[in-house]
């Protein structure tokens, strides 16, 4: 008998492609409900102007440099929904990435504006600030299985108010922004090696954006190809079992908070060094870059690769809600609608579970019509 | 002193409803951490009817505040339940969405009805100063809030609801073993959904004690600034249990009215400790709680699962 031959649907990869497509489509209509309750006069033209972003400038140099301006914000939030894929492919939801990444905001530009460090000294007290908020939650989980949900919960505010306090003594006379990097300490702008040229001399351009893509491809491939990544899956899988099997689970735990909080914080370096943005001390609110993250990884199918792709679309959709007549319309449409493409992801599980039974529901039919087939053939002869 | 006394009593409330909210909720095997989230829909439908019935009875205000605040949470704890009862979905997930969308939704309406209404106000801010008037009962110094009273009616009736109907018991069976409690004929779907429900009742009416508790006006922009997050932590420290939960919140309520009213206080002003580690407290306290107290923790065993009649 011939073998059947695998239906499309039934492969992994294109499910969750078109899992992902699914939940984009139906949060931009969402998104285009609420426009055209606001105005319907507008809210064609306003989810085009979200859509296109950047394209909404005439000239191709201008369109260049603000496509920058959306790469630049899209290399933190990669970081902030890796650190949250990496822990989820260990068991663990990271939603502490919104505090790790507060953490690392601190550290560099405390590192940055008052103690006038060079770049890559900033960068690495980022990576280990945000690795030492990931370490807390970890040893807590491993050592006295506190939820690594609630700890992360915690340690993002806690993590908020402490970074507010140590910056206060670097922040503007008149404002509650930090001192800008660029008259400050420039030393401490992440270097650009020539990349602003390809963006019309975007010099918020560095290579956070190529590192961000590297530092995904790296994750790809322990997660897939060393046996640390092996052992690291199967403590996810398994907590009890991979302890069986000689693996320090607690170790792995623990390690992958490590490594969690290190991406996060190195995202916020990515973002502050480049003096994009200046940290508010008196914000009130976690900042929605880690939250964000969440929306990047599971619209990114758990995948690191898919991940990146996610990221540069939410941040496509944030930052084209800027360009909403606010007249009209408020910009945070476009994170009501990556809200609603976060909600849905939750369905995506059931999605592919649905579409995994009509599959085989699908095959077993024909399986069963051409054995009936076969036996009817077989009788009339 | 008097202050802080009124304080720490309405951020108590506050948290003592929410809470008993997450309560329900986890009690019944769905962990709601969308209560952040829930408290930014009550507090955005309670805004709204006070600021619609300036110049009503004061009675009216009241029930009418706390009654559409615990609709608005109600309705919106139905994406937690459709998602994480029958569809199986990540709870952390759903309730970390809900959250955002909460707050990207309540300013997208506040400020749509702001210009519809002043086409040049594109602020996301709702004004209550005149209802908010009809909250509050002077006692000389004190201003008694009705949503003091609300808190504590929740207490007792939580209480007695929990432990002491048959609804309450089985309730809890559906948190602890659902498996069992389907098989003695407890709907375990039907007491999920009743969880999650009143979780949105309470926090929804939580809401709007808080954005009421000090101020007259309230930016939405802000959400609720991890209230909800805070009422998580109060449940945990009250291991599940009204009674406790009740005293958890007045402790914490107690640390967040201190950050208000501190410089009030020569002793603590002299202190020089800046506002913000008082903000801090509540959160490293439940953290260092969290990990002498996790190991025998007194959670509810099935919750954050999804029931799966299959699995019986």
């Amino acid at each position: 008998m011939k073998t059947q031959k695998e239906s499309i649907f039934k492969n992994a990869g294109f499910q969750s492609i078109l899992a992902a497509i699914l939940c984009i489509v139906i949060g931009l209509f969402i998104g285009f409900l609420v426009l055209l309750a606001i105005n319907p006069a507008g809210a064609g033209e306003a989810i085009v102007t979200i859509m296109r972003n950047f394209l909404n400038y005439p000239t191709r140099p201008a369109q260049m440099k603000y496509l920058g301006n959306t790469l630049v914000k899209t290399a933190p939030l990669l970081m902030c929904a890796l650190s949250i894929n990496f822990c989820y492919k260990v068991g663990l939801f990271n939603i502490g990435a919104a505090g790790q990444y507060v953490a690392g905001a601190g550290a560099c530009l405390y590192a940055a504006l008052a103690l006038e460090l060079p770049w890559y000294i900033c960068l690495l007290c980022a990576m280990v600030a945000g690795g030492i908020f990931g370490t807390i939650v970890g040893f807590l989980k491993a050592y006295a299985n506190v939820n690594e949900v609630i700890a992360g919960i915690m340690l993002n505010w806690i993590g908020l108010y402490l970074v507010n306090m140590l910056l206060a003594g670097v922040k503007e006379q008149a404002s509650p922004y930090t001192f800008n990097l660029s008259s400050t300490n420039t030393a401490a702008i992440l270097p650009t090696l020539g990349l602003e040229k390809f963006f019309s001399n975007n010099k918020y351009v560095t290579i956070a954006v190529p590192l961000s893509i590297l530092i995904a491809i790296v994750l790809y491939i322990i997660l897939t190809k060393t046996k640390f990544g092996y052992e690291l899956q199967a403590t996810g899988f398994n907590k009890d079992a991979a302890k069986y099997a000689g693996m320090n689970e607690k170790r792995n735990m623990i390690l992958t908070l490590m490594i969690g909080g290190a991406l996060a914080g190195t995202g916020a370096a990515f973002l502050y060094l480049t003096g994009f943005e200046q940290w508010q001390t008196t914000a009130s609110s976690v900042p929605s870059m880690g939250f964000n993250g969440i929306a990047a990884t599971f619209l990114g199918g758990l995948h690191p690769i898919g991940t990146i792709f996610a990221s540069y679309f939410i941040q496509h959709i944030t930052s084209g809600g800027a360009y909403l007549d606010k007249a009209i319309y408020p910009s945070q449409i476009s994170e009501l609608i990556s809200a609603i493409i976060i909600y849905l992801c939750g369905f995506v599980l059931f999605f592919k579970f649905a579409m995994n039974k009509r599959v085989d529901a699908a095959q077993e039919r024909r399986k069963a019509a051409a054995e009936n087939a076969a036996a009817k053939g077989g009788e009339s002869k | 002193m008097i202050l802080l006394i009124q304080y720490t009593l309405i951020f108590a409330s506050v948290l003592t409803l929410v809470a008993l909210g997450g309560c329900f909720s986890e009690h019944s095997g769905v962990i709601n951490l969308g209560l952040e989230g829930t408290m930014v829909m009550g507090a955005l439908g309670g805004a709204l009817t006070l600021k619609a019935l300036t110049g009503a009875p004061y009675i009216v205000i009241v029930l009418a505040a706390i009654l559409v605040s615990a609709l608005s949470g109600l309705l919106y704890t139905v994406l937690l339940g459709v998602a994480s009862i029958h569809f199986k979905a990540d709870q952390t997930l759903v309730g970390t969405a809900m959250n955002i969308l909460a707050t990207a939704a309540a300013t997208v309406m506040v400020k749509a009805i702001n210009m519809a209404e002043n086409p040049d106000n594109v602020s996301a801010t709702i004004q209550y100063v005149n209802s908010k008037r009809a909250l509050i009962v002077r006692i000389g110094n004190f201003e008694f809030n009705w949503f003091m009273l609300v808190a504590v009616i929740a207490l007792i009736c939580s209480y007695v609801l929990l432990y002491k109907t048959r609804f309450g018991l089985r309730l809890m069976a559906c948190g602890e073993n659902p498996q069992a409690a389907d098989s003695v004929g407890i709907n375990v779907f039907k007491m999920r959904w009743a969880g999650v429900l009143i979780s949105g009742i309470l926090g929804g009416i939580g809401g709007i004690v808080y954005i009421t508790a000090g101020v007259s006006e309230w930016k939405f922009e802000t959400g609720v600034a991890g209230f909800g997050f805070l009422a998580l932590a109060v449940m945990i420290f009250g291991q599940w249990k009204p009674t406790n939960i009740g005293l958890a919140a007045l402790l914490f309520g107690f640390f967040r009215a201190l950050s208000n009213v501190y410089s009030g206080f020569p002793f603590l002003a002299a202190l020089k400790i800046p506002g913000t580690i008082y903000n801090m407290m509540p959160y490293i306290i439940s953290l260092i709680v969290l990990a002498f107290t996790s190991k025998n923790s007194r959670a509810p065993k099935a919750e954050g699962i999804p029931y799966d009649k299959s699995t019986r």
